[in-house]
């Protein structure tokens, strides 16, 4: 099978499908991380007073943690990690990363961070500033080891620049002949635009964690106005990153889904060439909206005012992705497997997310509500359920590609399912307590006595979801060792990771370096039918 | 670009450096702006009916859209194992058309909404003239009040009612939030900088007071009320606290005299 046999082949290995399965391995140890701090969290604010610990500390620290690892150690190495590594080469019918070597540098600094954020569990001084890391705060011993803190985002952030120099490059150079720009897989453009916004964003991000601890350690003051520095510069910086990091996330988990539900509905994506251009718009309408982070921060009222506007214009290109993911089902051929419950899950709860997302945008709103439950449901609805839905769709999706095997489709919905609600009955009614003022951040809520049974009803939702997972990771444990064997296209989807591969792809992904024919595309089933089947027609 | 025109734009950025900290060192002087026009209702107030109107906006969208798509997984399922869908491909014209419309929807619906928050934005911005000035310091973990008269109240916001309440906000150590949830409004508070906020207390009562940015161990327990008092007996309340305050301030004086300490101090202030 090609697959490394002693311990030495398999750590200095250079093929873009077992770093792929590293960043997936590592993303799912950071989801089980950031998952367990986040039960944990429920169950301390399911009931007034302090239930788990009596220390607001600790619970500030499952919550730093929860935040950070979610975010840098789960999705973006499962969405650009992962899927960029394993799936993109194929999708353009390459054999490999551009650079193989600067993949496997990634992939090992990636985990140098997770291991390194693990240590904040560890180390005594351990940080508990919040993934945002604010100064003042952060620059106090009250915060902790924020050199910890810098030198976990520095290394994360060369991982993803390397990373992301990498899948760029891949894309440009190495797509098989015969395939254009403008019959890529949406997956593909997604990764690519969300790795070109990596490369112009995250430097930023490094600078301004990097400015923390020369403050902090050397006494540099760039954040100190006690010596001529500006506490809002860090704010101004760290979101100038951190929003567009929200479509590093969005885009890639939306060009999955519509690849799945292209393989699932048989269908084209619908107005392709404009989803395409939605999807590179994203680069500038991103760069310029991140004051929304701080409408209340104290900045100029003009600022908050023409941000505003430009927040609202993100509708844009997101109202028309959105539009091409419906209409791609429209006088489709729908099969529901697995990956596609997950994603029908996934859009649902884009819709809350997208929507709820319109009141924060406006600074009038944003007075009421800055800080409370309601930017935390809004976000978590947009990117981090929604985001998780298309990763463990996607993950199904690839299953058979990855093991062999498949796994068991009863297991596979259930968990879904479960996810599903018990994800809507953690944020929904925290989105409303959000409204009536409950803040974000807080270990109790002595003085809103009246949330605590919104509170508890949000606890039992993360039961819920975790049975959800717990099915699901059994699922592929037994699928991986007991499934059944699968074959080379289980979905007989025109794309081709499955139509040129073997059922596990060996080295060099082809058994023959592919050619595609003229006005081949990965979603012409019209033109060709469904592998071995007919022209159908109703 | 010729060598000259890029040694002279390199030198003026050079140049420019110096000014760099400059905006940077400037204590934010608040800009209160004048009352431009009347408002028929308090912020808060405005606040709630812009969010309902809001909340209808965004569930007539989301509602829609859910259910298209919703129709769309039922009517489409697979009927028979080869079945592949019959999405037809949009001409130019047509592919044209599918971009324009939607997003002349969205805009027209951004403009809407922008116009709307932009109205209500200026009304929490521009404070009225006759508004009652209140210093508010933030410090791990408590609020300080301070009146024009010097008086000082810990976690209990006392303010008079039918008077609109302008908070002068600042910070002694780390950044906080002053969050109040009747009326609906938040600001943050940072050292070096000088932040406000106005709200209309329009009715006598007890409301929440929160913290609303991580500032530690002690952010959730940050938090205390407003007390919204009638004019006359917050009036005499204020009276009662200055006459204190003075009656205090005489025996401290009487004290200082005597006190070496107290001389050295006050060199120190002097210069
Ligand atoms: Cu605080």
């Amino acid at each position: 099978m090609g697959q490394p046999k002693t311990w030495k082949e398999w750590v200095f290995t250079l093929d873009h499908k077992i770093i792929g399965i590293f960043y997936l391995a590592a993303s799912l140890v950071s989801f089980l991380v950031a998952g367990t701090s986040a039960a944990l969290m429920r169950i301390e604010l399911g009931s007034l007073g302090p239930t788990l610990t009596e220390d607001a500390g600790v619970y500030n620290l499952w919550l730093t943690m929860h935040g950070a690892v979610m975010i840098l150690g789960f999705q973006i190495p499962a969405l650009l990690g992962f899927f960029a590594n394993w799936v993109v080469p194929i999708m353009i019918g390459a054999k490999d990363m551009a650079f193989p070597r600067v993949n496997a540098l990634s992939v090992w600094l990636l985990w140098s961070g997770i291991l390194l954020a693990l240590c904040n569990l560890i180390v005594p001084d351990s940080f508990n500033g919040m993934w945002t890391g604010y100064p003042p705060y952060s620059e106090t011993d009250f915060a902790g080891n924020t050199a910890l803190y810098s030198l976990i985002i520095i290394v994360l952030g060369i991982s993803s620049v390397f990373g992301a120099v990498n899948l760029a490059c891949t894309v440009m150079f190495m797509r098989a002949r015969g395939i254009g720009w403008y019959q890529l897989n949406m997956t593909v453009w997604c990764v690519f635009t969300a790795n070109i916004m990596q490369l112009i964003f995250v430097p930023v991000l490094a600078a301004s964690v990097l400015l923390l601890s020369l403050d902090k350690y050397l006494g540099f003051g760039f954040y100190d106005p006690g010596q001529g520095g500006d506490v809002l510069l860090y704010q101004n910086l760290f979101w100038f990153y951190s929003h567009p990091a929200v479509y590093v996330v969005l885009l890639p988990f939306l060009g999955i889904s519509f690849d799945i539900i292209a393989t699932f509905a048989r269908n084209h994506i619908f107005n392709y060439k404009v989803a395409v251009w939605a999807t590179l718009a994203f680069i500038p309408v991103s760069s310029d909206v991140w004051v929304h982070h701080a409408f209340v921060a104290g900045l100029p009222n003009w600022l908050r005012t023409m941000q505003t506007f430009t927040t609202l214009m993100i509708s844009l290109p997101f109202g028309l992705l959105m539009l091409s993911m419906v209409m791609t089902l429209y006088k489709g051929s729908i099969e529901y497997r697995t990956p596609m419950h997950w994603i029908v899950g996934m859009f649902f709860m884009l819709i809350i997310g997208a929507t709820t997302g319109i009141p924060n945008a406006l600074s009038a709103i944003d007075y009421g509500i800055s800080d409370s439950y309601v930017i935390m449901s809004h976000f978590h609805y947009v990117m981090a359920i929604s985001g998780a839905m298309a990763i463990f769709g996607g993950i199904y999706y690839y299953f058979p590609k990855l093991t062999g095997r498949m796994y068991s489709e009863a297991m596979g919905k259930i968990s879904a399912w479960l996810f599903f609600i018990g994800m809507n009955v953690v944020m929904g009614p925290l989105y409303f307590i959000g409204i009536e003022g409950m803040p974000r951040r807080y270990y109790d809520y002595q003085m809103f006595p009246q949330f605590e049974s919104m509170h508890a009803l949000a606890t039992v939702g993360v039961a819920i979801t975790t049975i959800g997972v717990l099915i699901m990771l059994y699922s592929w444990l037994h699928g991986m060792f007991r499934g059944e064997k699968a074959t080379a296209n289980p979905w007989q989807s025109q794309s081709l990771e499955f139509t040129h591969t073997d059922v596990i792809p060996g080295p060099g992904n082809f058994p023959t370096p592919p050619v595609m024919p003229e006005g081949w595309s990965p979603y012409s089933y019209d033109k060709t039918g469904a592998k071995g089947g007919s022209e159908a027609r109703r | 670009m010729s060598i000259q025109a890029r040694a002279g734009s390199m030198a003026l950025m050079l140049l420019s450096l110096p000014l760099i900290p400059r905006p940077a060192q400037a204590v934010q002087v608040v800009p209160v702006p004048g009352q431009s026009r009347q408002w028929d209702v308090p912020p808060h107030v405005h606040f709630d009916e812009l969010l309902h109107e809001v909340f209808w906006d965004i569930t007539i969208i989301g509602v829609l859209m859910a259910m298209v798509a919703a129709y769309f997984l039922f009517a489409y399922r697979r009927r028979f194992p080869d079945e592949v869908g019959r999405l037809q491909k949009l001409s130019p014209q047509a592919a044209l058309g599918w971009m324009i419309i939607p997003v002349a929807l969205f805009m027209a619906d951004d403009i809407y909404l922008f116009a709307k928050g932009w109205e209500l934005h200026k009304q929490y911005r521009e404070v009225p003239e006759n508004a009652y000035e209140i210093r508010v310091t933030g410090a791990m973990w408590s609020w300080t009040y301070t009146y024009p008269n010097e008086v000082e109240t810990y976690g209990e916001l006392k303010v008079p009612a039918e008077t609109p309440i302008l908070l002068r906000m600042s910070s002694e150590d780390v950044v906080h939030s002053h969050f109040i949830q009747q009326y609906r409004v938040t600001e943050d508070l940072m050292p070096g900088r000088v932040t406000y906020m106005w709200f209309m207390p329009d009715k006598v009562g007890e409301y929440v007071v929160t913290c609303r940015e991580y500032c530690g161990a002690g952010h959730s327990s940050m938090y205390g009320k407003v007390i919204v008092m009638a004019r006359e007996e917050f009036d005499a309340w204020l009276e009662s606290e200055a006459a204190a305050i003075s009656a205090s301030a005489t025996v401290a004086s009487a004290q200082q005299v005597v006190s070496p300490a107290a001389d050295v101090s006050a060199r120190d202030f002097g210069r």
